[in-house]
């Protein structure tokens, strides 16, 4: 491959990480077929952030839409990490399970209705600390629900990632599409750094970092679906393919003992070089991106 | 008081249960036991402290890779066993400092085997199985979200050393850059930020705060207390839904967590709309 044809795919691609939350959201529809439920104009901001100072925002940095993909009824809700770096508060964890809740509705009337969650987000919003933790639970309540009759696809694309109690919402999630900017982890280095020193984690190591949490990684490990580009073509291609594809026979959370088995032959007296971890991992019968 | 003491979760199994230790292959930090409560044979789990653990960033009380995966396949295994016959009760004992924090646990993907254990809740939840998470000391972050908040009814002591919170005082005033008594003092105002566990009950979640004089050290009749509001609790689940829409149809609900109900009736218009 030469430089020169390199470079051209480079600039003719769209970007889908430059893209806000709303219009990430619409770039995942068919032309023409969503609407944005509860948006900034209805003004459902947080209660809570005024008093501590913070400026609230109209759409709580979560953006609701609802329309067709692949010509399927769908939702789609999309963070945005660029306020309060996608913490979820009550208003923006509320409108999540809103959403869902009402997709599994439709689904029960017979109109199968699939949603996609883009998860840019560090997990709760410490301002509204235990509603936002009530929050991801009654979510992750409401993705089991919803994916026994429908896909929930999440979509971590970058650069905020997916951490925190929201790691978990992921993990729920029937398929899992990430970038290679993409990060996804239950604990931040910074958290790890400060619990437990800097022997554990050095969160200055940004090579560190994306060799365990970044999307190459955890697509290869087999617990992200599929791994895509920063290309908004290639990533409404893979979420058409996923929400076409359906429920999946068993749910990535759900194969516990296979995990548990993994886990057993782990040498836990040391650290892991996360590259040669892909063979440790793989030695117990995972298959890329399959399952 | 508020300090982790993690000897509260493993009280609380052997007053409930008789029992002590894990179940055969389990590690030492997961107990597993059924025993009966009222006219129920319920399945009792709680995560214990042990110094011995394999991954040494869970040694201490956290819940960790391996705690996750073991409680995860212990609930499963009521499930598959009751398929066809009475769903029996699930109790959740929970007392937990925190996730584990650690590289390895990332390195191998911790959040699925939070999301794992939380799937084996919630799926027993959704199959008609009584859930009861039962609170005891802490119960932090994403270490409730792994084990107890699935659950159709919380319960929870109302003494000084019960925290439900998402974050630990110390991290919360380096985060937003506060000391821990102008942390506090802040809580105290703001109900979601509390933690305290009685401004916890206005925020709606909890099915009911029990009272124990002294939860390490707990008499005969406050077991049978306890065992009663076990119970109870139990019917309630039972009589109720089995998604968790108590925890925004409650009286306190109703008051603290109104921007929630707002949402939830504004999109459910605006769905309907062509």
């Amino acid at each position: 491959m030469s430089s020169k044809r390199y470079s051209a795919d480079f600039i003719n691609r769209q970007s889908f990480i430059e893209l806000d939350a709303r219009e990430r959201a619409k770039a995942l529809f068919d032309e023409g077929t969503s609407r944005e439920l509860v948006g900034p104009f209805d003004r459902v901001e947080s209660p809570w952030l005024p008093t501590q100072g913070v400026t609230p925002q109209e759409d709580d940095g979560c953006v609701v839409m609802k329309g067709k993909i692949a010509g399927q009824a769908a939702v789609v809700v999309a963070l945005e990490g660029a306020f309060q770096g996608g913490s979820i508060g009550e208003v923006s964890g509320a409108k999540m399970t809103a959403a869902l809740d009402l997709a599994c509705a439709h689904n029960e009337k017979g109109v199968r209705t699939s949603a996609v969650i883009l998860l840019e987000t560090g997990g709760v919003r410490l301002q509204e600390a235990n509603l936002g933790l009530a929050a991801i639970a009654e979510l992750m309540a409401s993705i089991l629900a919803l994916r026994k009759r429908a896909p929930v696809i999440c979509l971590t694309a970058g650069t905020v990632g997916c951490f925190g109690g929201m790691s978990l919402a992921a993990g729920l999630a029937s398929y899992v599409v990430m970038t290679r900017e993409a990060r996804l982890g239950m604990n931040g280095p910074e958290v790890i750094e400060q619990e437990n020193g800097i022997e554990e984690f050095d969160s200055s190591d940004r090579a560190l970092i994306w060799a365990i949490h970044g999307g190459e990684q955890r697509y290869a490990l087999g617990l992200a679906d599929a791994l895509v580009d920063d290309d908004a073509p290639q990533v409404v291609d893979a979420i058409r393919h996923f929400t076409s594809k359906g429920v999946p026979a068993v749910h990535r959370s759900s194969q516990v003992e296979l995990y548990r088995s993994r886990l057993a032959t782990l040498d836990t007296s040391q650290q892991w070089d996360p590259r040669a971890f892909r063979e440790l991992w793989a030695k117990n019968g995972i298959r890329e991106g399959k399952r | 008081m508020s300090e982790y003491t993690g000897i509260r979760g493993a009280v609380w199994f052997r007053a409930l249960t008789g029992k002590a230790s894990p179940m055969p292959g389990d590690p030492k930090s997961v107990l597993t036991a059924d025993a009966p409560v009222g006219n129920d044979h319920a399945r009792f789990l709680c995560v214990v402290r042990d110094p011995h653990a394999r991954f040494p960033c869970a040694r201490h009380g956290e819940v960790g890779l391996q705690e996750a995966a073991t409680l995860a396949t212990r609930v499963r295994e009521v499930i598959e066993h009751n398929k066809n016959t009475i769903k029996r009760p699930i109790i959740a004992i929970v007392d937990v400092k925190s996730q584990a924090y650690g590289r390895r646990e990332e390195t191998a993907g911790i959040f699925l085997a939070a999301a794992a254990a939380a799937d084996a809740y919630g799926s027993a939840r959704l199959a008609g199985h009584p859930v009861i998470a039962l609170v005891v000391g802490h119960a932090l972050s994403g270490a409730f979200l792994t084990h107890g908040y699935q659950a159709n009814r919380i319960l929870a002591f109302d003494d000084d050393g019960v925290m439900i919170h998402a974050m630990h005082k110390e991290a919360a005033a380096r985060v937003t850059r506060r000391s821990v008594d102008e942390l506090e003092k802040l809580a105290k105002e703001i109900a979601p930020m509390s933690y305290d566990i009685r401004d916890y009950a206005k925020l709606g979640l909890l099915h009911k705060l029990l009272h124990v004089e002294n939860p390490e050290k707990p008499s005969l009749q406050e077991i049978r207390n306890v065992q009663n509001e076990l119970v109870a609790a139990i019917a309630d689940a039972r009589s109720g839904a089995v998604d968790l829409r108590n925890r925004l149809e409650s009286t306190a609900a109703r008051e603290t967590r109104k921007a929630s109900l707002l949402v939830r009736s504004k999109l459910e218009a605006q769905w309907l709309e062509k």
